[in-house]
């Protein structure tokens, strides 16, 4: 209790705890609202999940720092009670379905694609749409027509050159529709409420049309999306609590274990201890990060492997060396003389009289040690190496760099997971700082 | 190795001064024996380990097996030649299975992989690192180390440089902290220290981003201009530029922390008594600070510089792929991609060594600043 009330006086170590269980809530939000099952089902799917997702689409927040709005993805579906559906029966075998599709575009950007997504209900004919474009300023394009020859049919307005041919532009056709005179040589955004109409004309009595408009946008949601269309956030999100597993984890586990190791051996001596002397400089001379990329190629990628590799090669770690000169001061103390004299066993002098002094050095070690294993992490995962299944802050760096983020100026999508990590680093590493004062009263003041 | 021991005896002999001379040389020579000793079994423990992890613990000999035999039996089928096609398919068989021998005996697969990697350490430690399976060098050879000798200049070039930097930037700051003390620029640095928790590469790619992405001044990444300029001076403003960004991030990953640590070690031991004393005595700031504050930091300082290398050394891997320098890091992520056991053990061997090698040197300077070991040294040595 003292201890805590010590800690509440350091402005730092209020910050970074502050930080810390912010992190703590978005771990509990994220494992709540989107159950770990769902998370990977989410960062593991394709275009079938992702389908009305923008190609790295900036966060929407970008548009708080420029002039104009970039435009989001705009998706309409025919069974929204915003599309006009109509229905004629026009003979016996022909029906006319008509689908009015009406939306405001008042962006000062063009949308990265534009695709319909059809869903078809017949038996054998197959029903024919003819699909047509209305300006703002009252112009009337004809994009397409064609026979739906399967019953859920994509059509790619992007992708046709037929209709570029027609609207005699080298605009990509996306981009052309919403020009005032895509032939010009300068041409400019239109503005206002743009409509869409497909007609479709079904040849049996119960077949139906229905699709689904997708202007896919500049931007997209709090965190934009990655070269797969997928939704950044599901990463961000779910990378928080798999980092500050592994962290603190991975500090806790060599931290306590070291000490152990210290204690026994500054405890027994003799040859105990020296076998541990010796193995701590094997382990120095071992290369951690090579070893744990050799493990990563050979054996297996898993996130939990590694933790464990990594615990087992920093338990002979630096840690041991410090601990052990402790030890042999608290060794000669009075007290443990005290304790040898009633009876005490050799476990309960280790567990009960020598290690409990050492825990003012161990707690700030422990707190300063998070920052360097979830950056290992990271760093595994930025080498290729990171979980194939979970979604880590490391992998979404690793996708950025690869996918050129930082060559076509998508600095969003290296940023975020990288505040992220250093938000976590300095919270942390605040919280080791003031903690080390607070425990070494020789740093006091200073 | 043993130039360094030969340098160590000369420089013991000249500090000791006739009077405890011999004795205090021989006292260095004695440490400096039982550390390389113990140096060099721990360098063996290592590297055995290594052999271990990179061979699977012998898997790569199944895998091997496997490719070799998969070999012969395309060759054998494939051979339409006029004595082939009399043979039986039983006949085939035994063919394939007497040619697999040969090649498994041929490449030493037929002994057990205990015994292979003891073979294995022994050409490690001597340095005969034999031929890599994918990799070549530049200069178009399969020998591991030339492939690795090729990669050791720009990994020596560009640690270097920021390690030594680094260290000399972060002690005349940190000193002048602790004269300043309490001032605005003390208290930058005591509130910029925690941003050393993140590591070389994760600064370099926020450098490349702001100097190579948005502001284009600097080079993304690689040691000079493709093609590499002709003239000598222009290769090395060449080498210069590229050199500029991964040694800021080496450098400001860490330098706030080392110059906040070597601060505070300062101002401990300027408020040890002997100092107020020689304060009480009228001596001069310059004389303070030199005879009774540096002096007794000294090994300090030195255990810092050590650890700085150690830990630098393990970081070169991912800092050398992010900026693409071409060194041994870089070299051995790309091994690791092709699976090249030999090039993968022979970079490991390199980097033992080298950390060997860093800590020994230390561990005699250290013996030579460090007055319990120059005179009475005996605890030291264990």
């Amino acid at each position: 209790m003292k201890n805590l009330r010590e800690i509440l006086r350091y402005p730092t170590a209020i910050i970074g705890l502050v930080i810390i269980l912010g992190l703590i809530g978005v771990s509990v939000y994220a494992m709540i609202s989107m159950p770990y099952s769902e998370a990977i089902r989410l960062w593991r799917g394709g275009e079938n999940v992702w389908a009305q997702n923008p190609k790295t689409a900036a966060p929407t927040w970008v548009n708080l720092f420029r002039r104009g709005n970039l435009p989001p993805t705009i998706v309409i579906n025919s069974e929204d009670e915003t599309v006009e559906k109509t229905r004629e029966v026009v003979s016996e075998d022909v029906t006319d379905v008509d689908l009015s599709f009406t939306f405001d575009y008042p962006y000062h950007g063009f949308p990265q694609e534009i695709s319909i997504f059809f869903d078809a209900e017949y038996e054998e004919k197959q029903p024919h749409v003819s699909i047509t474009w209305l300006t703002p300023d009252g112009r009337e394009l004809r994009i397409g027509s064609m026979a739906l020859d399967s019953r859920s049919m994509t059509y790619r307005v992007s992708q046709d050159d037929k209709l570029q041919r027609r609207l005699r532009t080298d605009l990509p056709t996306h981009e052309a529709l919403f020009v005032d005179d895509p032939t010009a040589d300068t041409m400019r955004l239109v503005q206002g409420t743009y409509t869409m109409n497909v007609s479709a004309k079904v040849f049996e009595p119960d077949a139906d049309v229905d699709a689904e408009l997708v202007v896919y946008g500049q931007v997209h949601g709090l965190a934009g999306t990655d070269h797969r269309r997928r939704d950044l956030s599901v990463a961000l999100l779910w990378g928080t609590p798999i980092a500050l597993a592994f962290g603190l984890l991975a500090a806790l586990g060599t931290s306590l274990t070291t000490m152990i190791i210290a204690g026994v051996g500054t405890w027994f001596g003799g040859w105990v201890d020296g076998v541990i002397q010796r193995i701590t400089e094997v382990n120095l001379i071992l290369p951690v990060l090579p070893i744990l990329v050799m493990v990563g190629t050979f054996y297996s990628r898993s996130l939990w492997l590694m933790l464990g590799v990594l615990i087992a090669l920093y338990i002979f770690g630096g840690g041991i060396k410090t601990y052990r000169a402790i030890f042999l001061q608290v060794k000669e103390s009075p007290y443990i003389e005290a304790a040898q004299a009633y009876g005490a066993s050799d476990s309960r002098l280790i567990f009960r009289y020598l290690i409990p002094r050492i825990i003012p050095t161990l707690l700030p070690n422990l707190v300063t040690l998070v920052p360097s294993f979830v950056f290992t992490e990271a760093a595994l995962a930025l080498l290729g190496l990171g979980d194939p299944i979970l979604p880590t802050w490391g992998k979404v760096i690793n996708d950025a760099r690869f996918n050129g983020a930082l060559y076509q100026g998508n600095y969003y999508w290296m940023l975020e997971p990288s505040f992220l990590l250093m938000l976590t680093g300095l919270a942390f590493s605040l919280l080791g700082f003031s903690l080390d004062r607070i425990f070494n009263p020789r740093l006091r003041g200073m | 190795m043993s130039d360094a021991t030969l340098t160590v005896d000369a420089k013991g002999k000249a500090r000791g001064k006739g009077r405890t001379g011999s004795s205090t040389a021989a006292r260095v020579a004695k440490y400096a024996g039982v550390r390389l000793v113990v140096l060099f079994f721990t360098v063996v423990v290592g590297i055995y380990l290594v052999v271990l992890v990179a061979n699977m613990g012998g898997y790569v000999d199944e895998i091997r097996k496997g490719a070799i035999r998969e070999q012969v039996s395309i060759a054998v089928f494939a051979d339409e030649s006029a004595e082939m096609r009399e043979l039986t398919a039983a006949e085939k068989r035994e063919l394939i299975e007497e040619r697999v021998a040969v090649e498994v005996k041929r490449q030493g697969l037929d002994r057990p992989f205990i015994i292979r990697s003891f073979a294995f350490l022994r050409n490690a430690i001597t340095l005969d690192l034999g031929f890599a399976t994918d990799m070549v060098s530049d200069s178009g050879s399969k020998l591991v180390r030339l492939i690795l000798l090729e990669r050791l200049p720009p990994t020596l070039l560009l640690w270097g440089a920021a390690n030594i930097t680094l260290f000399f930037v972060s002690l005349f700051l940190g000193l002048f902290l602790s004269r300043k003390y309490g001032s605005w620029l003390d208290r930058v640095v005591i509130a910029l220290a925690p941003t050393s928790s993140a590591p070389a590469w994760f600064y370099g790619l926020f450098l490349i981003l702001i100097f190579a992405a948005a502001l284009r001044l600097l080079p993304f990444g690689g040691m000079v201009d493709a093609p590499p300029p002709e003239s000598t001076p222009m290769y090395a403003l060449s080498l210069l530029e590229h050199l500029i960004l991964p040694a800021s991030a080496i450098i400001i990953s860490s330098i706030f922390l080392q110059a906040y640590n070597f601060r505070t070690f300062f101002l401990i031991y300027s408020s040890e008594d002997y100092v107020e004393m020689a304060k009480a005595k009228g001596l001069s700031d310059r004389d303070i600070e030199r005879r009774y504050v540096l002096r007794p930091v000294l090994p300090t300082i030195i255990t810092q510089f050590a650890l700085l290398l150690i830990y630098l050394w393990m970081g070169a891997t991912i800092l050398e792929t992010v900026f693409n320098w071409p060194g041994l890091g870089r070299t051995l992520f790309r091994a690791i991609g092709l699976y090249d056991t030999p090039v993968i053990v022979g970079s490991q061997v390199i980097f033992a060594y080298l950390l060997a090698v860093t800590v020994f040197l230390l561990d005699i300077i250290y013996a030579l600043v460090d007055p319990r070991v120059r005179i009475g040294g005996e605890d030291r040595t264990r």
